[in-house]
């Protein structure tokens, strides 16, 4: 385990309904790296990713038991409000959805409605949180135009500053390069590198190749288990497991 | 080859009834409009527009339905404001909050289905026995609420077929930015179904204003303009009935200027939510 866990997930199960989506998972998460969760679809990542900011708890018939601590809160149990908990992890999900309003207000949303709402304070910190999404130099000069009429990569970039601008300490993406071009893909790639200085990142893709471009730790799922996790260079090196082996050498997907 | 064969017929086939039931929709549309505007058009006057019905209006004399038109507007307006107000939060409630208990909220649904189809003459009896037990008279105030009772099931279904199609991805978005319900609701949901909300006051007034049969009890008639929520109030479908009962041809030819006039009403209430929801849904997210 390099780092300090900054998540800490044990012994979560989850079922939907009568199907057992997540079985025993125990995980650490490094603080500050950037953790890939691998694994064919269907396998449960995204699920685990959504059951650590309780994006679960939307929808209906899922049951969870277990804990995950994020600092000193067990986010399955606690009593604060799950509210203020999310706005610790921004979210970036497979296709980019902005809010349907200009391109200003998804970025300063999410600053608004913590209670900061005076246009002085706001202005700055939408270029600001633009700048680090690498948006700024193309929407500058139409801020007030609506979200919608971005191209799909530069609406994942501004769900990125929308995600970054609540300040959180954790980043949570799903597949965000699924639906994107591959330069697209690059410069989500390039961002969450030079992010992980400051940000816990938790990444689901089912793409080897991303994994491995990217990937500081790795937990890699199967049928709603983790078959293997550790640092990247040792999982992709020297797996431990049979299936994680087959997995690398591109035997099933 | 003979397998084509068949599928050209199929298509040409369905391509036949296609344009036979739009050009039947079509001509229907065109004949009803043909006929009050021929026959109204002639009657139409300024008059008419801006007087009350003076002693012989109903025997083809001098006056007009400015009563009328003002009631109806008063009363449809009234009403579809109402209806939003308690619509509105309903189907976001039933969206948002109620997200997870989809049964409840298809219960709900069906309730509303079957209220939707409930024949407005029941509406406006049952108004009529909630007057008399309160002891009101018929008045502008008891055709408000009975035209709210009926027009709400029309303003939650439409906005809510609009807020089912938001994406799952959205609501989560806006919950993973720390976003509770209520701001989900009337910060997110609500600016992406703003077409909804047109369609749905659209929907709503064109009942409220066109609807004889509630406030035939509820709202009475009279000849005066109407100044208060207590008395009671002419609209203009019985405007066009009484006038329409009439055996004086004059008369029946300003049942059809009535009629026209409602039709403007009604068109222009269109034009102007159109451009309104065009206004705010240029921010609403495609997909």
């Amino acid at each position: 385990m390099s780092g300090n866990p900054k998540i800490v997930i044990k012994d979560v199960n989850l079922h939907f309904g009568k199907q057992h989506v997540l079985k025993n998972v125990t995980a650490n998460i490094p603080e500050k790296k950037i953790t890939v969760i691998l694994g064919p679809s269907g396998c449960g990542k995204t699920t685990l990713l959504k059951t650590m900011n309780r994006l679960t708890d939307l929808y209906h018939n899922v049951k969870i038991t277990g804990s995950i601590h994020i600092g000193n809160d067990d986010v399955l149990n606690t009593k604060k409000d799950i509210t203020e908990i999310r706005r610790h992890m921004g979210l970036l999900s497979q296709r980019p959805y902005p809010l349907p309003m200009n391109i200003f207000n998804n970025v300063a949303y999410g600053l608004r409605i913590s209670g900061r709402k005076s246009k002085k304070y706001l202005k700055p910190r939408v270029k600001h949180y633009l700048e680090m999404a690498n948006l700024w130099e193309e929407v500058k000069d139409r801020l007030n135009d609506p979200a919608s009429s971005l191209s799909i990569g530069q609406q994942q970039r501004l769900c990125l500053a929308r995600g970054l601008s609540v300040d959180p300490d954790i980043i949570l993406a799903d597949e965000p390069t699924s639906a994107l071009d591959p330069l697209s893909s690059e410069a989500i790639e390039n961002k969450f590198i030079e992010l992980k200085n400051q940000y816990t990142i938790v990444m689901v893709t089912h793409s080897l190749q991303q994994a491995r471009r990217i990937a500081d730790y790795v937990i890699f799922m199967y049928l709603g288990e983790i078959i293997e996790q550790g640092p990247a260079k040792e999982f992709f090196n020297n797996p431990k497991e049979d299936l994680t082996r087959k997995y690398i050498k591109g035997l099933f997907n | 080859m003979k397998r084509s064969k068949l599928r050209n017929a199929e298509e040409l086939f369905f391509r036949g009834v296609m344009i036979i039931s739009t050009s039947v929709i079509g001509f229907a549309l065109f004949l009803i409009l043909w006929s009050i505007i021929k026959r109204g058009l002639p009657a139409l006057s300024w008059e008419m527009l801006t007087q009350t019905p003076k002693g012989g209006f109903y025997f083809g004399k001098e006056g007009g339905i400015a009563n009328a038109i003002v009631g109806s507007l008063y009363l449809a307006s009234g009403a579809t404001l109402l209806a939003m107000i308690i619509g509105i939060p309903v189907s976001l409630y039933m969206n948002v909050n109620l997200h997870k208990r989809k049964k409840l909220v298809n219960s709900i649904r069906f309730l509303l289905d079957v209220m939707w189809g409930i024949p407005s003459i029941v509406y406006g009896a049952f108004g009529f026995t909630f007057m008399i037990y309160f002891g009101m008279q018929s008045s502008l105030l008891a055709g408000i609420i009975t035209v709210t009772l009926f027009i709400i099931p029309i303003m939650i279904r439409s906005i809510d077929e609009v807020l089912v199609s938001v994406p799952n991805g959205l609501m989560e978005a806006s919950y993973s930015l720390g976003s509770t319900r209520s701001e989900t609701s009337y910060k997110v949901f609500f600016r992406q179904c703003i077409s909804g909300v047109t369609t749905a006051v659209l929907l709503s007034f064109g009942r409220a204003i066109g609807d004889a049969a509630s406030v035939l009890f509820t709202t009475g008639y009279t000849d005066h303009m109407p100044t208060s929520l207590s008395q009671p109030t002419a609209t203009l479908p019985l405007a066009i009935f009484f006038q329409m009962s009439s055996p004086i041809a004059e008369v029946k030819e300003r049942a059809y200027a009535s009629a026209l006039i409602l039709t403007l009403i009604i068109l222009f209430i269109s034009i102007v939510s159109r451009i309104i929801s065009s206004k705010y849904q240029k921010n609403k997210i495609k997909l």
